[in-house]
Formats: structure tokens, C-alpha cells, sequence
């Protein structure tokens, strides 16, 4: 199972392939209402998202809740059907013919949900659950229960213990490393962890997340790691990317995003970060105006409406994503914002 | 507000329609042709294909549909296959006397059954709360025809205290009459003051333990702020079962109704069914269902007024 | 709310339960608390003795249930050799209340059997499959909820004419819709826990994913309802027969011989009210079982 160092032989385009390409994701859903239940209005939930995972990375996307993380990770995951947008794995487009189909795409891409609760059966025990999507694969039960076992040692649960255990007797944390396992239990090489570490503990958080990082190493893993905790995301991201409304608003390694945010939101987003260490909080304005509303969201730039650098120009049309202007930056850096000012984050003098 | 009553309004039609289709499509799909119901077996040929025009049978089975909820409508039911009066005067007349029963049980059970309530909930655990749960329990379990039967035997056989059935002549004065309702009205009370107890004890208990967390204790439910705080909070749940339970009241009244003899709307029914009257059968049927569906559309309104969580 | 409106009762059928996903362990739990439960103990053992009684009819009687005796026309409870006394053609109600069980019960029952294999497919149709065919399902559920179940009861078996299978076909229409409704509720709950997403991101069909996942969390809400129907079943068929409606004469069944024997009310009062004692001490039994068994299997008590 353990695949350290070898060359896997489902990596068909090398290391400098993306392993999974994103390009023009659209979800809209329909919201009905009046006396007919006619479609009154549509929440863009994720509108014209681009973006790849390289081989080995983790990506971590945040944004406010609302913003369209997860709808972009059931996208990926093909549990929802896009609008529009094409997902390429590993050079194969997804569904396509002559790609690769959703069910072989799936076994190479796995999620584990923010609510460790609802995500196990409640009538299956541990290795049950484990077992089942194998199993259900044509792995004779017996071998397929084995892994399952092993899997439960690996994610640092005792099998003897464990195994056989409902979700109600076990802990928040004992439940999320069962789901872990589950998702690896198909031996992906891809990760969705949507908020999967937002309901535990600090503590027991940061030995999940450690678990994580052992695990990626362990099997060769790819995560996206999905999260409203901009700490967390800094501490587990190699490359960021920041949501707002539906839409990615900037893009690139941790460090840069991290220190030199370019899009206002991703400052404004940074100010409000609670930090460790006092004298390290920006001095950029936090955010005011009107939380995020997807339904109907305004033209242009759709931070316009709470930002202060806003003018006419941004209204105009959606700012593409493109490299800062006044940056001497890594080039990956991309960032969706057409006042040089605000991605200065220069203090703004006139009234 | 009005878009919520609307709505509701909006589902209600095609579940009013339903219920017509349904009423209209249980006579055709019961065995043997209403024609031979309508018609003495030694009928002519002739005799019968006039019938048939003059019942429309001859039409297609959608038209058929279509002309007899037209006229269904207008409350136009036509003749009854029996005597030959207007269906829909009959009909009036055995209503308004399953109305007068109903509003006398649902007024004395629905009283009784808050006053009982809101006692075993201050009285929670203790005898009267168990006393209380044994009836309601023994009550939902009482086939309430055997129980007539049973205070018919107590009342009118062993004593003489009632009168056992009808509903007494026109011409005895008031509280006379009022004798021949006495039998009725306890046995069709019974039900509503048992469920509508239950309901209001769970609430008020649900709502003290909720918003009071042992800040108060149940006793506190004789001051009046306490009180006028549970009521707000238990009626929307409380005034959607009592309009369940009046809509049963009205329309489940045909064993009780032939048990006493009383001249209602679940006799007129049962008489239909006998004599094969088809059209006072469908008309009784689909006004009594009809007037269940109306009556629920009210009590979701008037629970939306009340509380504007349940608007959606 | 939900356990009090879902109580049986004539008329009365239930707003669906609120749904709760049971772990399978607790099933031991639910058994330890099931006998620990004194009543439901003691009702369970009342109805076991019912059935019983009912089956073995003739062993436990000598007396043959359609045959009377002119001479002993209405005779009262104590007679020697008739010691519940006799009916108004002279049989032994001893006799025919025992053998009349077996229809009771089977009118009783089978209803409910009937609504909760179909209502519980229409349901967990409708609650997975939604859409338009959810919608179409729960709309004409919503046309049927429209009656008050007597009366809805009373106008199917008028039409189609009286007789055993007729009443089971009534009671059957009756108990669907809220079984269809309990069981869509149920479903469209389960349906949206992330377990089902997990199983279907492992590459589940959607068949697996009905059997394993959503059928096991949802026939226990089901079941328990259905036990709560019984109950009213029996109620309700009764009823029918009593109204003339449901089993024919000179079939021996307890509705119908209330029906008959309420015309001897002013001979023999005692006698006639034999049967629907018999009706209700059956339906509290239904419903204290099913009391006890919705108590024992609350997730939320920690006993
Ligand atoms: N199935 C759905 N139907 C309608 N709206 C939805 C649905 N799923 C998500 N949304 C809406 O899409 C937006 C994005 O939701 P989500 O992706 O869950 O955000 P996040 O995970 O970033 O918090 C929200 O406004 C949400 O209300
Ligand atoms: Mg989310």
C-alpha cells in the first residue's frame, strides 16, 4: 500500500503536468419563491473559476463562508453536475471522450467532510465503513477489511480498539481520522479537505493536521485544503487562493499571498485574521459594508461594494486574474484588481 | 402575508381538484354500471338509454368529469336517486346538524382538554399528571363507537336519565332537545379533549423547560406573564391540531352519528351507501372533504399570523 | 410535538416524525430497555395471549361459531355451558368472540403491512429521487391526506362494495399517504448527510447506496410508526364491519357482532358490550406497545 519514493504508475505526465486543471467552473442554483414557485433569483455560487493543482502541492482556497468553497469541492468531486467548466486530471479531461470518466476519476480523487458525524453511517462500525467503497469495488471482503484494519493504524487508531466501534462512541477527532482513512482506502492521489479540521479542538486540530502532513508524505498525496482559517491555511498551504462571491480573487504561494496581499479583500480578509503576535497585525481597514450575498451579486468587481478604492472602472468589467501591477513578485502571483492603489494598499487621502 | 395565504391557496386548488377526480373516480371504478344502481332490473331498453342521456352516461368519462364538478360547483348535485329531492337540500339540512354536534364537542373538548393539560403539566409526575396520561392513553385507544353504545347503556338502559337516540321533534322545547345532543356530544368530545391535552401538556412542558431552565418552576404557570408567555408559544402547534380535530369531528362523524340515529351529515352518508343513492353519496363525500381541506388552509393561515417562523 | 400527534386514534393520522438516524449498536440498548419495561412486558404477553387464544379456537372452545340454538336466544353472561352468554341467534360469544379475533386481527393488521411495504417504497422514491417524480408522489398523497381517514375509509368500501378484502384495500389506501409521508421525510433527511455524498464520491451506484445506507436509517422511524398505525387499524376495521361495511355476515368478527348485538342492548346491555371491549383492550395494547417501543428506542433518553 505504501507507495514511498516508487514512480506511481497512474502519473502519466510527469511532475510538470498539473494534476488536476480547472478552467471556467460555473454553478448557479435557481432560488424559487412567489406564489407560483417560479425561479425568482440565482445564487452564483461559483462563477467562471480557473485555476490547477500541481503534483504534490497542497492548494488551499479560503474566503468567508458563503463564498463558494465548497460548492467548488463538490464540483470537483462531480457529486454536483457544473454548469459549465472543464476539469482536466493528469491530462485527461474528465467525462470527455477520449478522457478519463467521472468513476475513474473518482477513485483517484477522494473528500473527507467538515462534519465528522454526519459523514460516517451511523449503523456501520469503523472498518465497515472503511471497507465498504473497496469492497463495493470488487475487493474480496476479506482483503478489503485487512487494509481497512491497517488503514486504522496508520491513521493512528488502535484497530483492536477501534474497529469495531459505532460513530457515537468515538470522539470528534477519532471520527475525522476514520474519515481520513476512508478517503485513503481507495488510494487516491488527490485530497479534498473541506473545513475538515474546522469542527475539532485546537489541540486535537493540530494533531489531525500533522497527521495530514505525515499521511501526504506517507502515500504521495495532492491535497486541496479548504478552510475559513486563514492560520491554518498559512501553516499547511504551499500555494493559496482567496474566494470571494464565487470567485477567485487572488492567487499564489503562501508567503506572497501571506505577505503581500495585492486584492483589498485579501488585506481586509488578513486584518481580521486574529494573530499570535500583535506586532504583526496589518493596519489595512477591515472589512465594512454588507456581507457577501451571491444572489445577484453586484456587476464588475464584486468586492466593489465594500471596497474603498472603488471607481467607476470596476463596475465596468470583472477584473481579470493577471499578475500585480506594481510587483516585483513571484510570477505565479495572480491577482484580480485593476487600481494600482488598492493593490498598493496605498492610504487612501481624499475624502 | 397575503403572498404566504396565497400560496397556500395555490396549493390547496389542484389538491381540491384531486379530491374530486378521486370522488368521481371511485363511483366508476366500483363494480357494476350506476346505471343498474339508478335502474329497477325489470327497466326497458329504452327506459334505460334515456336514463343514460338524461344522467349524461353516454358522454366520454373526462366530459362526464367536467359537467358534474361544473355543476358541482354551484352546488348543483341534482336528485336524489332515492326520493327524488334536491341532493343539496338534504345535504344543507343533515350539515347543519353535524355543525351543532361538532361545535358543541369541539367547544366543551377542546376546553376541557387545556384546562387538563395545563394541569398535569403543573402537576407534572405527581397523580393528577398520571391520572391524567392513563385517561388520554385508554382514550386514543377507545373505539368510540363502542363507547356510545356503552353511555347508551349507562344513560337510556340501566337508567333513564337521556334519551337514547335522534335528535327529539321540533316541537319540545329547547332544553328538551338539548337532552337528545347530551349522549353525542360527551362521546364525539372525548377524542379532541384527550389529543388537544396531550399536545398543550408536552408544550407547556417543552416551554418551561426550554426558557425558564429551572428558572421557574411549573407553579409559576399561575402568574399571568408566565402564562401569556406559554400560551403565545403553544397556540400555533395547539390551534393547527384543533383544526385537524374539528375537521375529524365534522367529517368522522358517521359511526357516532349512527350509533345515536342523529340525522347528520355521516348518517345521510351511510343511508346513501345503502340505498346506492350515488349522487348524495358524491355530493356528501366531497363536501365534507372539501370543507377539511378549506379548514386546514385556515388554520395554516391563521398559524402564519400567529407565528411568522412557519412562513416560508 | 411528533409523538403526540402521531398518536392512533380515530381520525387522527399522523404529521410525519421527526427523523432520527439510530446508531445500529444501540440496538442492545433498545432491547435492555424493552425489558426492563414492565408494561410493555405485560401488554406484549396480553397480545401474544390474543393471538393465541384466536388461533387455537378450536381447542379452547367446543362450540361451533356459526351454529345457534333458538332456545338459547340472548342468553346473559354466567350461563352454565355459555358463560359469556349467548347473541341474538343463540351462538356461544365465548366461541365467536375467540374465533372473531382471527378476522379482527387480519383486518388489523394487514392494512398495515400493505401501507408500509408500499408507502415506504413511495416514499424513499420520492425522498431520493425528488424531482418531479417526488413531487407527483407527495401531490397525490397530499389529495388523499384531503379526507378524514373514516371518511375516506367509509367511502372506498361504500363503493366498492363490502366485504374482508375490500376493507383491507380501504384501511391500505388510508395508512399510505402519511406512510409515504414519514418515509420521504425520513429519506430526504438521511439522503443529505455526508455519508451518502462520501459513498457516492467512493463510486457507490445509486441502488448500493439505497440499500445499504438510506433502508437501514430509515425502516426503524418507519417500523415504529407502522406499530403505531395497529392500533387504529383495528379501530377503524372494526368500524367498518360495524357500519356493515367490512366482513358479512354470519362471519364472526368483533365490529360486526357490535353491530348485531346493539340491537339486544335492552336484553342483554352486558353482553352486547362484549366485543368492542374486546376491540378496545386489543388497540391499548397496540398502542402501549408501541408507546414502549418508541420510548425504548428514543435516542434522545440516556437511560
Ligand atoms: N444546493 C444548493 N442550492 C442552493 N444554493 C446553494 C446550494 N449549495 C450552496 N448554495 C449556496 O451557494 C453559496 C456557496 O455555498 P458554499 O459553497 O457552501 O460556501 P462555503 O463552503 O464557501 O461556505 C451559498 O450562498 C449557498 O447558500
Ligand atoms: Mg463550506
Amino acid at each position: 500500500m505504501a507507495k514511498t519514493g516508487a514512480l506511481d504508475p497512474r502519473d502519466r505526465g510527469g511532475k510538470a503536468q498539473p494534476l488536476l486543471t480547472v478552467q471556467n467552473l460555473r454553478k448557479h442554483f435557481p432560488v424559487r419563491g412567489g406564489v407560483l414557485n417560479r425561479v425568482k433569483a440565482t445564487v452564483h455560487a461559483v462563477d467562471d473559476v480557473s485555476f490547477s493543482v500541481r503534483k504534490g502541492e497542497t492548494l488551499g482556497i479560503v474566503g468567508e463562508s458563503g463564498c463558494g468553497k465548497s460548492t467548488t469541492a463538490r464540483l470537483l468531486m462531480q457529486l454536483i453536475a457544473p454548469d459549465e467548466g472543464t476539469l482536466i486530471f493528469d491530462g485527461d479531461e474528465v467525462g470527455a471522450t477520449g478522457g478519463i470518466s467521472v468513476a475513474a476519476m473518482r477513485r483517484q480523487m477522494q473528500m473527507v467532510f467538515q462534519d465528522s458525524y454526519s459523514s460516517l453511517n451511523p449503523r456501520m462500525t469503523m472498518v465497515d465503513s472503511i471497507a465498504y467503497a473497496p469492497h463495493m469495488h470488487g475487493v474480496p471482503k476479506r482483503r478489503a477489511y485487512e487494509e481497512a484494519e491497517s488503514l486504522l493504524a496508520q491513521v493512528g487508531l488502535n484497530p483492536q480498539q477501534h474497529a469495531r466501534r459505532y460513530p457515537h462512541e468515538m470522539s470528534g477527532g477519532q471520527r475525522q481520522r476514520v474519515n481520513i482513512a476512508r478517503a485513503l482506502a481507495l488510494e487516491p492521489r488527490l485530497v479534498i479537505l473541506d473545513e475538515a479540521v474546522s469542527a475539532l479542538d485546537k489541540s486535537v486540530e493540530a494533531q489531525v493536521l500533522n497527521l495530514l502532513r505525515e499521511l501526504k508524505a506517507r502515500f504521495d498525496l495532492t491535497y486541496i485544503f479548504i478552510s475559513h482559517d486563514l492560520n491554518v491555511v498559512e501553516y499547511v498551504s504551499d500555494r493559496v487562493m482567496v474566494m470571494y462571491l464565487g470567485q477567485v480573487v487572488e492567487s499564489g504561494p503562501v508567503e506572497a499571498i501571506y505577505r503581500q496581499p495585492r486584492h483589498p479583500y485579501t488585506r481586509a480578509l488578513l486584518a481580521s485574521k486574529p494573530s499570535m503576535d500583535p506586532d504583526k497585525r496589518t493596519t489595512a481597514m477591515p472589512l465594512t459594508g454588507d456581507p457577501p450575498n451571491p444572489i445577484d451579486p453586484p456587476s464588475g468587481c464584486r468586492f466593489r461594494t465594500r471596497c474603498s478604492y472603488a471607481r467607476d472602472i470596476c463596475a465596468a468589467a470583472i477584473p481579470p486574474l493577471a499578475p500585480p501591477m506594481v510587483d516585483d513578485g513571484p510570477a505565479e502571483h495572480l491577482v484580480a484588481c485593476v487600481v494600482p492603489e488598492a493593490q498598493e494598499g496605498r492610504v487612501l487621502t481624499h475624502a | 402575508m397575503l403572498l404566504f395565504s396565497l400560496r397556500r391557496l395555490m396549493l390547496a386548488i389542484p389538491t381540491l381538484l384531486g379530491v374530486s377526480l378521486v370522488v368521481f373516480g371511485l363511483v366508476h371504478i366500483a363494480p357494476g354500471n350506476p346505471i343498474d344502481m339508478l335502474m329497477p332490473p325489470e327497466a326497458s331498453p329504452e327506459a334505460i338509454a334515456q336514463m343514460k342521456i338524461a344522467y349524461g352516461f353516454d358522454k366520454p368519462l373526462y366530459i362526464q368529469y367536467f359537467l358534474w364538478l361544473g355543476h358541482a360547483a354551484v352546488g348543483q348535485f341534482g336528485l336524489s336517486v332515492f326520493n327524488a329531492t334536491p341532493v343539496w337540500d338534504q345535504l344543507v339540512v343533515a350539515l347543519g346538524n353535524t355543525v351543532q354536534l361538532a361545535l358543541l364537542a369541539a367547544f366543551f373538548g377542546f376546553g376541557f382538554g387545556i384546562v387538563l393539560g395545563l394541569l398535569s403539566a403543573a402537576y407534572y409526575g405527581k397523580w393528577p399528571d398520571k391520572l391524567f396520561s392513563a385517561i388520554t392513553t385508554a382514550g386514543v385507544s377507545l373505539p368510540h363507537y363502542w363507547c356510545a353504545i356503552v353511555l347508551v347503556m349507562l344513560c337510556a338502559v340501566l337508567h333513564d336519565w337521556l334519551p337514547a337516540q335522534g335528535m327529539g321533534d321540533d316541537s319540545l322545547p329547547f332544553y328538551e332537545r338539548l337532552q337528545y345532543m347530551i349522549l353525542p356530544v360527551v362521546t364525539l368530545m372525548l377524542i379532541p379533549m384527550g389529543v388537544i391535552g396531550r399536545l398543550v401538556r408536552a408544550r407547556v412542558l417543552d416551554i418551561i423547560s426550554q426558557d425558564f431552565v429551572g428558572a421557574l418552576s411549573a407553579k409559576g404557570l399561575t402568574r399571568w406573564p408566565v402564562l401569556r408567555h406559554i400560551i403565545k408559544n403553544a397556540a400555533p402547534p395547539v390551534l393547527a391540531l384543533m383544526g385537524l380535530q374539528f375537521g375529524y369531528l365534522l367529517g368522522g362523524s358517521i359511526l357516532i352519528e349512527t350509533v345515536f340515529n342523529w340525522p347528520g351529515s355521516g348518517n345521510l352518508l351511510n343511508l346513501a351507501i345503502f340505498r346506492r343513492d350515488i349522487p348524495v353519496l358524491q355530493a356528501t363525500i366531497l363536501v365534507l372533504a372539501t370543507f377539511f381541506v378549506l379548514l386546514n388552509l385556515a388554520v395554516d393561515v391563521i398559524q402564519a399570523a400567529i407565528d411568522p417562523r412557519i412562513r416560508r | 410535538m411528533a409523538s403526540d400527534t402521531t398518536m392512533a386514534q380515530p381520525g387522527t393520522l399522523a404529521a410525519p416524525a421527526a427523523a432520527f438516524i439510530a446508531p445500529a449498536g444501540y440496538w442492545k440498548l433498545v432491547r435492555r430497555r424493552l425489558l426492563r419495561d414492565k408494561t410493555t412486558l405485560f401488554v406484549t404477553a396480553m397480545l401474544v395471549a390474543i393471538v393465541f387464544i384466536s388461533l387455537a379456537a378450536p381447542w379452547v372452545t367446543s362450540y361451533d361459531p356459526y351454529q345457534g340454538s333458538i332456545m338459547l336466544r340472548l342468553k346473559p353472561i354466567g350461563t352454565p355451558g355459555h358463560w359469556l352468554g349467548t347473541d341474538e341467534t343463540g351462538r356461544d360469544i365465548w366461541t365467536r368472540l375467540c374465533y372473531g379475533g382471527r378476522l379482527s386481527l387480519l383486518a388489523g393488521v394487514v392494512p398495515v403491512a400493505v401501507s408500509l411495504v408500499v408507502g415506504s417504497f413511495l416514499g424513499i422514491v420520492a425522498g431520493f429521487v425528488g424531482g418531479r417524480i417526488g413531487t407527483l408522489i407527495m401531490r397525490t398523497m397530499d389529495v388523499f391526506y384531503a379526507f378524514p381517514s373514516i371518511l375516506l375509509a367509509v367511502a372506498i368500501c361504500g363503493l366498492l362494495g363490502n366485504g374482508l378484502t375490500n376493507s383491507i384495500i380501504a384501511l391500505a389506501v388510508v395508512f399510505i399517504p402519511p406512510m409515504v409521508r414519514i418515509a420521504e421525510t425520513v429519506t430526504a433527511q438521511t439522503r443529505q448527510l455526508d455519508f451518502v455524498e462520501a459513498a457516492r464520491a467512493g463510486g457507490t451506484s445509486t441502488m448500493q447506496i439505497i440499500r445499504h445506507h438510506i433502508l437501514s436509517n430509515v425502516l426503524g422511524t418507519i417500523l415504529v410508526y407502522a406499530t403505531s398505525l395497529i392500533s387504529l387499524s383495528i379501530i377503524l376495521s372494526a368500524g367498518l364491519s360495524f357500519l356493515g361495511l367490512g366482513v358479512t355476515p354470519p362471519q364472526a368478527e368483533w365490529g360486526l357482532m357490535l353491530n348485531s348485538l346493539r340491537q339486544a342492548i335492552y336484553v342483554q346491555p352486558y353482553v352486547a358490550a362484549l366485543p368492542g371491549l374486546l376491540i378496545f383492550v386489543t388497540s391499548m395494547c397496540f398502542n402501549l406497545m408501541s408507546d414502549g417501543l418508541r420510548g425504548a428506542m428514543d435516542v434522545r433518553l440516556n437511560r
